[in-house]
């Protein structure tokens, strides 16, 4: 959760060539809905199972089967249009997207698309987050429903292709498309709006948003603006599976256009995969012949009805919303705006602290927990707060024990990461490995008149005026006592011996 | 009358009475497909074993009485368009050849719940695609009143059969007549009901927006108690519409008197067989004669409505054909690359007029063509839908014949797709519209069955088919039956 590499890599994308003209950039999100069942039949939604086990005759695109809409990703398809304040058309429509592709059952895609009096279910929406420690709102142009394909793999001999199976099972899974304008304007904000998006997504219960599984993936359209601020010619990237790939893929396509027009060349219209190997983009090897996916109505669906009424009560049991629970943070917990945005933009984490926070009333203390050592620890892992074994009641058994002076900070931050990993009782660690803090005076007495007699010249050095001699010797308590000793006491201790 | 030209609603009544045993029912549909199918060829399949071993539990389960659901022990058979669990199902087409599917249609759930037994898959033209059942891929089938002549399509197997006494009545499927046009070249009764009446889960798509399932059988009454137990809400099909099903036999023997029946001018116009003509004048004097009045409409959009149909229906088409690639089911035609195996699949699977259809769909959804042909076949549609609605808030039914000529003989119009495609020029305007509507058979010219169409309001099917039941019982066509 560092604040860093979004800015690092945007830098170093510029350092390659300084660009002269301003990246434009567009984003296309497909996210899945968090639905049990499939968008247009009844099978399971689930991950993992069995090749063709979540199938049937629908899903399979089987002669005679027919659609029917799955209410449930309407629903999570108009809380997200709401929560993104597009406008929701009173009716939509499904098209079929037409084209030939093995892991399309139909050779036709069930999708929303935008033609003449054809609107999709959400438009002409934003979305505001903060990027750069600026506020920022990116426009939304469209936000519509439509079901995923199959999955290919491709069975390799003796270094070629000998064969494909295809699994089903993702066949029609709900998918929601999220289309942005053209409004991002550097890699390092492109980062920042996904991450804004995907906690959006999740605090609304619509999506897992996790790029790496595919619930979320992100396809870029960039350009460059000239200095006449005419809009250049744009690529698409494809192929970027993290965050990271997708802030590193802008900076290197920026760049590449930036080179290509410094020397005099030009931009071409085509898409290009992003090869996270390699660290660049390469154009698709077969060129694409211009696609006509001749969209005509879906005739085996009936429209989406949207009535206003409806769209008010969604709004009016929206769950509280990243910016304003960022503002409730600093203004009714009084943590800093940074501390705040950090513990939002993750809602695992920022459930995670609220129900701590029930617990254990200081705040600050909390937070600076969680978004210090247990964000290093959770980026460390690359996983979320729910997906390790840490639960708020061990995080809070912890800060007792320092509050209540049994162990030091220096020991909680040791004992952390195997709350992390293994979700461990404190007390009963602090218990079973004698790690409780030594308060007592007389134990520590023994232990200062120890360390001033194994160190005469650090004693002496103090008396010469040199306070750093006084750390030093804290530090050999502390050391002898493997951290269990109470710093303060120490402290104290030491400097009624040497009559500090 | 044999056993086999028995109404249904007669044949239940005997069933009832323990007259006969839905044994002796099969046996009877059986024997008369092996003797008479093979010149024919109205079925796809037919499996006698099954037939006989179903039989046999409705025979065993009349004799321990109780209640019995309401076609217990009779036989149906259904067009090869409509999915029947481990039963294969070939659209009449090559590139489903050998396919079972691993589900039934909800029309064949709720016919197995109601006691029916699937009797066979009949013949069609290939993916429903045609008016003469010469596009099937497994060879046409042929007029039960004239060999050299086909039987109508995409229905033509089911009507053929039920017209033979093949089978007590049957499925079929109507996208622009498939129903109609064929029960009118075979002297038999054919009902395409309202757009969304009966569920389309598990009929595999031609036209989406126009398809439709309903009954081929011997008579009104029948045709009435099949959509009985066809119709109604299915949660599989979001088209199917919430209406409440009425028992459509109710109002069967209230008569004509009352009733505002509108003839179409245009359907009586230039284009039409004279002996087409003179058995529809008389059958209006008829319906005339059993109380309803009689008024002449003008349906100006009419014409608009055969390019409407071949684009609108063609479109949809292009697309619902797709999946048919040699991935998943059907026929499979070995290549290097899996674009090549798409291409070589779907030409040696698909026959000229699939081809054909898929083309023309693909055009007209075309960038820079779309709104040129699809957008303006809606608009167009919409028209048409405005025109009947209009004609319809002044009368109760409309009357015009179900198609313009008595059977043809095979081959006349195989090189003529358009002649082929006017053959629909009645039936097409009603699926745009989405209304119910009905061909009576109303007569003979040259030896061969004229049908009387009537179309009603949406959701209206009891008026309609009142008013047939009444021409049907007064005029008495449904007696003759084809020589064997």
């Amino acid at each position: 959760m560092a604040k860093g590499p979004a800015l690092v890599s945007a830098t170093a994308g510029r350092a390659r060539e300084p660009i002269a003209a301003e990246p434009v950039i567009g984003l296309e999100i497909h996210v899945q809905l968090l639905t049990a069942s499939k968008m247009f039949c009844g099978c399971a939604v689930a991950f993992g199972a069995p090749p063709n086990t979540l199938i049937c005759p629908v899903c399979l695109g089987l002669p005679g089967a027919l659609p029917v809409t799955n209410g449930r990703a309407v629903a999570l398809g108009l809380r997200t249009a709401v929560a993104l304040r597009c406008a929701l058309a009173p009716e939509s429509r499904f098209h079929r997207k037409n084209y030939y592709y093995p892991d399309l059952p139909k050779n036709f895609q069930i999708s929303q698309y935008q033609y003449m009096d054809h609107p999709p279910l959400g438009s002409d929406g934003w979305l505001e987050f903060t990027a750069e420690g600026a506020p920022r709102a990116v426009r939304i142009g469209r936000v519509h429903l439509e079901e995923d394909t199959g999955k290919l793999l491709h069975v390799e001999r003796e270094g070629a292709v000998s064969h494909t199976l295809i699994d089903y099972n993702r066949s029609g899974v709900p998918l929601m498309e999220i289309v942005t304008q053209p409004d991002l304007r550097s890699p390092a904000e492109a980062r920042e709006f996904l991450i804004a998006l995907r906690a959006m997504l999740q605090y609304l219960r619509v999506s897992s948003g996790r790029m790496e599984e595919g619930t979320m993936r992100v396809d870029a359209n960039v350009s460059l603006r000239g200095a006449d601020g005419a809009a250049g010619t744009r690529t698409e990237v494809k192929n970027m599976n993290s965050l990271r790939a997708v802030e590193r893929a802008l900076a290197f396509e920026a760049a590449r256009q930036a080179d290509l027009l410094a020397a005099g060349g030009t931009v071409t219209q085509e898409t290009r995969h992003w090869d996270e190997r390699r660290q660049l983009t390469f154009a698709s090897r077969v060129k694409e012949e211009a696609q006509d996916y001749r969209y005509f109505p879906e005739p085996d669906l009936i429209p989406i009805t949207v009535e206003q009424a409806e769209v008010e009560r969604v709004r009016q049991t929206l769950p509280e919303l990243p910016a304003q629970k960022a503002t409730r943070y600093v203004s009714a917990l009084g943590l800093s705006a940074y501390d705040a945005d950090l513990i939002v933009r993750r809602p695992p984490f920022a459930a995670f602290f609220e129900r701590a926070l029930a617990l254990y009333p200081n705040a600050k203390a909390l937070a600076n927990w969680l978004t210090g050592d247990v964000a290093g620890l959770l980026n460390a892992e690359d996983k979320e707060v729910d997906e390790t074994p840490l639960r708020p009641e061990g995080l809070v058994a912890l800060l007792r024990l320092i509050d209540e002076g049994r162990i030091s900070g220096r020991i909680a931050k040791d004992l952390l990461p195997e709350l992390v990993r293994g979700g461990a009782d404190p007390s009963a660690l602090v218990a079973a490995r004698g790690l409780e803090q030594i308060s007592d005076a007389a134990d520590l007495t023994r232990l200062v008149e120890q360390a001033l007699a194994a160190h005469p010249g650090a004693v002496e050095e103090f008396r010469k005026g040199k306070s750093r001699a006084l750390t030093f010797l804290v530090g050999q308590v502390m050391k002898e006592t493997r951290g269990r000793a109470n710093p303060d006491l120490v402290n104290r201790l030491l400097r009624e011996r040497l009559g500090g | 009358m044999d056993l086999s030209f028995l109404p249904v609603s007669e044949q239940l009544a005997q069933l009832r009475r323990r007259e006969i045993t839905p044994a002796v029912l099969a046996e009877a549909y059986l024997a008369r497909i092996a003797a008479l199918d093979p010149s024919l060829h109205a079925f796809l399949y037919v499996d006698a074993d099954s037939v006989r071993a179903e039989a046999r539990r409705w025979d065993a389960r009349y004799a321990a009485g109780g209640d019995l659901p309401p076609l217990a022990g009779v036989p149906i058979a259904v067009k090869d368009l409509i999915c029947t669990r481990g039963v294969p199902t070939t659209c009449g087409s090559q590139i489903l050849e050998g396919w079972r599917p691993p589900y039934d249609a909800t029309v064949i759930a709720r016919l197995r719940a109601a006691g029916a037994i699937l009797l066979g898959k009949t013949n069609m033209d290939e993916f429903a695609m045609g008016s003469s059942t010469e596009n099937s891929a497994f060879g046409p089938t042929r007029n039960p009143w004239d060999r050299g002549r086909v039987p109508g399509g995409s229905s033509g197997g089911s009507a053929a059969a039920v017209a033979a006494g093949l089978a007590p009545w049957a499925l079929g499927t109507d996208t622009g007549g498939s129903i109609r046009q064929p029960a009118s070249l075979c002297g038999i009764v054919g009902l395409k009901p309202t757009y969304g009446r009966v569920s389309r889960y598990g009929l595999v798509a031609y036209g989406s927006s126009l398809d439709q399932i309903g009954p081929l059988t011997r008579t009104v009454e029948d045709a009435a108690l099949l959509l009985e137990v066809l119709a109604g809400r299915d949660p599989l099909d979001a088209t199917s519409a919430e209406v409440e099903t009425l028992e459509m036999r109710r109002s069967l023997s209230d008569g004509g008197t009352g009733l505002r029946v509108g003839v179409v001018r245009e359907g009586m116009g230039e284009g039409l067989e004279s002996g087409v003509r003179k058995a529809v004048s008389q059958a209006i004097s008829l319906l005339g004669d059993l109380g309803a009045e009689i008024v002449e409409v003008t349906l100006p959009t009419i014409g608009y409505a055969l390019p409407t149909y071949y684009l609108l229906a063609t479109a949809e088409a292009s697309s619902n054909l797709a999946r048919y690639d040699g991935v998943r089911h059907g026929l499979r035609v070995p290549a290097e690359g899996i674009y090549d195996l798409f291409a070589r699949t779907r030409d040696r699977g698909f026959g000229a007029e699939v081809k054909r259809r898929i083309m023309l769909g693909t055009y007209a959804l075309s960038a820079g063509f779309y709104e040129a042909y699809y957008l303006t076949a809606q608009r167009a549609r919409t028209l048409v839908r405005e025109d009947f609605d209009r004609a319809l808030g002044a009368v109760d039914l409309l009357l015009l014949p179900t198609s313009p000529t008595v059977a043809f003989p095979l081959g006349a119009r195989v090189d003529d797709p358009l002649q082929m495609y006017l053959a629909d020029i009645f039936t097409i305007p009603v699926n745009l519209a989405g209304l119910p509507a009905v061909s009576v058979p109303c007569g003979f010219a040259g030896g061969l069955p004229v049908g009387l169409q009537l179309i009603g309001r949406a959701f209206d099917e009891a008026t309609l088919l009142r008013a047939a039941a009444a021409y049907e019982q007064a005029a008495g066509w449904w007696r003759k039956v084809p020589p064997s």
